[in-house]
């Protein structure tokens, strides 16, 4: 009995006295990385030369936080999680029956969408919904439907397309356009610019046939780029970096105007006092209408010979051509349709914002997308809409964080920090999960039952 | 005729500043197969490493040589970017190494983005002017060539002559070339797999690092944003050169440069990455495989 207490100490102390070393090197990195960048400051002085601001106080927090955090990780941390493991191991999976939450998860989840804006008006009043349907709700669904058009590219026909944003961009300019020079409604328009959007994806796709994982991913991102310079540079058209103003509103199918003018405005016809929060609310429907769209699409279409076509070839292209699917049409209806949504996106963008310019489709935009669909479990639709609702609405909230103000002094501005964080959560998100959040598979082929199994087993995506 | 042998050499200096962070692209992915996205802020990372630096010298010891103010910015830029580097790989990369071929991609474009606010957080949006270091231009049969240019291009072949040695000749470079082809074989034959592939994160970054001071003393500007771009044609450069070569990220490179510094002269400025996204696309319809790589055989 003596020794195992000895032995038990013995290990206390060496892990204590490595939490310590640790603890010092991770100190010691934290200086060499931070000692140029958050010791030191350029700024402008008066004379407009650089000059250098001292901040040692913030370098030795970053390098006590450091520390500490190593420190804290090794003693406590590690240890905690090897245990729960090995007592997660311990214990026979029985599969717990589900739920009805979480059986019922999608359907809850769209009825609560539904009811959301009512919902909304009724507690903050019609000109305090604002903020909610637009910033958050129409921002985060707008985010899920392109995630979800990418998803059929990436998570189903397993071609890494880093340039998706480039069919956002179509489908947002060819509404602004054609809306402006021939007067073309948003009805009209949005079927067409989701044509002209996959017309766009098969453009695109014809070149890469041939190209494979990282090389196909590269000249996506290319066509992107290409995609927002000529934007940029053909000024002619697009009036370049100014971008297009006033585009017209969306009308409710031409029945009731939004247009404070019109005769027939939305808000004169049913007595309410004018507001613009009516139109969001509408716009909020239209882009759940459209998000549902594409997942019915996506939903229909996996159990269709394409669908399962798309599979295949991403689990193996050599053994999806030796069994005669046609990878060329395979590869390029894939590109086509996720395109399309894209190109829907992106129509209903142009009308959302009122104004469109090459800023909002940076590549930026197709690596958080892309983030989005890998984040969520890759080709789980309830997983993507998870993660878009993580990502893009915990950034938004952020901005409303102003109590931070209060703890960090006035000049805080968590604005500044939106991005530095979304990266941070991106990786950390990975590294804890890197199957995404939505972690096990249903087959859509299966002998007898229909199991789910771990993603670990399929490729990528959610075959 | 002196037109184009001018702008012959303006595409070649810019050439090298790309072929530079190109061997960083294409030797991580030459050992591990992964895109390091972040590479490109690597780059900016040095620049402003080189650039705190330089204002640290310049406050502290007045009328320090150029020579020995260029050779400790490059020093202490090479040593922050590769020890960002090397933690980057550390922290984000090598928990994921063994998982599916995105994560690493989504944790490095993640970090791309952190790294590029994390600049901007702690050094300001602003852009960032340095008073130029070198200045002397040389006027050579009607050419007038500035110094900075022979300077870059001096430096890009001692660099390139380093590292083709290292890989080619050295017992590290044979643990990297064993790694590369195949890494459990690699480490049953008593390669030290994390360690080789630490050092080659370094090795990379140390590059980027160099183009980095380069690219400030060249530029004399540098600001948080300035990663993307050059990283973008850079990892452009290594596929157009065939991803995983050596000799192919540099000549990748030159070519980017020139495509870049020619375009610019003869037609439009403006379009000038759209004509070279575009010969990259021409490049791998005909070639898929790059100008150098060797083609991939799929053995089922």
């Amino acid at each position: 009995m003596a020794t195992t207490t000895y032995s038990t100490e013995n290990a206390a102390g060496n892990l204590t006295a490595r939490a310590l070393r640790e603890g010092f090197y991770a100190g010691l990195v934290a200086f060499g990385l931070f000692f140029l960048f958050v010791g030191l400051e350029t700024t402008q002085n008066i004379r407009n030369e650089l000059v250098l601001n001292q901040r040692w106080g913030l370098l030795a927090i970053f390098v006590a936080v450091a520390a500490v955090g190593r420190f804290l990780g090794v003693l406590y941390l590690q240890p905690w999680i090897a245990s729960r493991k090995a007592a997660r191991a311990a214990v026979v999976d029985k599969a717990a029956p589900e739920g009805f939450f979480v059986r019922n998860f999608s359907k809850i989840a769209i009825v609560a969408l539904v009811l959301m804006p009512p919902v909304v008006v009724s507690l903050v009043g019609v000109q305090g919904s604002l903020k909610w349907v637009d910033n958050f709700g129409i921002q985060i669904l707008i985010y899920v439907m392109l995630a979800w058009g990418l998803n059929i590219v990436v998570g189903l026909a397993g071609l890494l397309d880093l340039g998706y944003v480039a069919f956002y961009a179509v489908g947002a300019y060819s509404y602004a356009l054609l809306s402006q020079h021939f007067g073309f409604s948003f009805w009209v328009l949005l079927p067409l610019a989701g044509i002209l959007a996959a017309f766009w994806g098969m453009i695109l796709g014809f070149p890469v046939l041939r190209l494979k994982g990282d090389y196909l991913a590269i000249v996506t991102l290319a066509f992107g780029e290409i995609i927002r310079l000529v934007l940029i540079n053909w000024t002619e058209v697009t009036r370049g970096t100014f971008g297009i103003s006033s585009i017209p509103k969306a009308s409710v199918f031409g029945i009731w105007s939004f247009d404070v003018g019109a005769a027939n405005n939305f808000a004169k016809v049913f007595g309410l006092p004018m507001s613009s929060a009516y139109y969001k609310i509408f716009l909020f429907y239209v882009i759940l209408a459209l998000a549902l769209l594409t997942a019915y699409v996506t939903i229909r279409l996996r159990r269709m010979p394409i669908g399962r076509a798309w599979e295949a070839l991403r689990e193996d292209e050599i053994a999806c051509r030796s069994l005669g699917i046609n990878t060329v049409t395979t590869k390029l209806t894939a590109f086509a349709t996720g395109a399309m949504f894209g190109g829907f996106a992106g129509s209903f963008f142009a009308v959302r914002q009122g104004f469109v310019s090459p800023e909002s489709f940076v590549f930026l935009e197709s690596a958080i997308i892309l983030a989005i669909v890998v984040l969520g479990g890759m080709g789980s639709l309830v997983g993507i809409a998870v993660a878009a609702t993580v990502m893009v609405g915990g950034t938004e909230l952020l901005r409303e964080m102003t109590f931070l103000k209060a703890i960090f002094g006035p000049d805080f501005t968590p604005e500044l920090y939106r991005m530095l964080i979304f990266g941070l959560a991106m990786v950390i998100v990975m590294v804890w999960k890197p199957r995404g959040f939505v972690g096990s598979r249903e087959p859509t082929a299966f002998l007898h039952e229909r199991k789910a199994v771990s993603g670990s087993f399929t490729k990528e995506g959610h075959g | 005729m002196e037109y184009f042998v001018q702008q012959l050499i303006n595409g070649l200096t810019l050439g090298s500043i790309y072929g530079l962070i190109a061997i960083g692209y294409t030797m991580v992915y030459g050992i591990i197969g992964m895109i390091n996205f972040a590479h490109g802020d690597i780059f900016m990372l040095g620049g402003f490493a080189a650039l705190i630096v330089f204002l640290i010298l310049t406050s502290v010891f007045v009328g320090l040589p150029v020579v020995v103010l260029l050779l400790v910015m490059m020093a202490a830029a090479m040593l922050t970017a590769s020890l960002w580097n090397w933690t980057i790989e550390k922290v984000a990369y090598r928990p994921l190494r063994g998982s599916f071929r995105l994560a690493p991609l989504i944790t490095a474009i993640g970090m791309s983005i952190t790294l590029s606010n994390f600049v901007q957080v702690t050094q300001g949006p602003r852009n960032k002017p340095i008073p130029p270091l070198v200045s002397s231009v040389y006027n050579v049969f009607g050419l007038s060539i500035s110094l900075k240019q022979i300077l870059i291009m001096i430096l890009t072949v001692s660099l390139l002559a380093t590292f083709w040695y290292i890989v080619n000749k050295t017992a590290l470079g044979r643990a990297q070339r064993a790694t590369e082809q195949d890494r459990k074989m690699a480490a049953l034959l008593g390669i030290d797999v994390d360690r080789t592939i630490s050092i080659t994160f370094i090795m990379g970054a140390a590059l980027a690092a160099v183009a980095g001071t380069m690219y400030l003393m060249y530029y004399g500007v540098i600001v948080f944003t300035d990663g993307f771009v050059p990283g973008v044609k850079a990892f452009t450069a290594a596929v157009l050169g065939g991803i995983g070569s050596l000799p192919g990220a540099v000549l990748g490179g030159l070519l980017i440069g020139l495509i870049e510094s020619l375009w610019s002269a003869y037609f439009t400025i403006d379009y000038k990455d759209v004509a070279t996204f575009s010969i990259l696309a021409i490049v791998l319809i005909f070639k898929p495989s790059g100008i150098l790589g060797r083609p991939e055989v799929e053995k089922v």
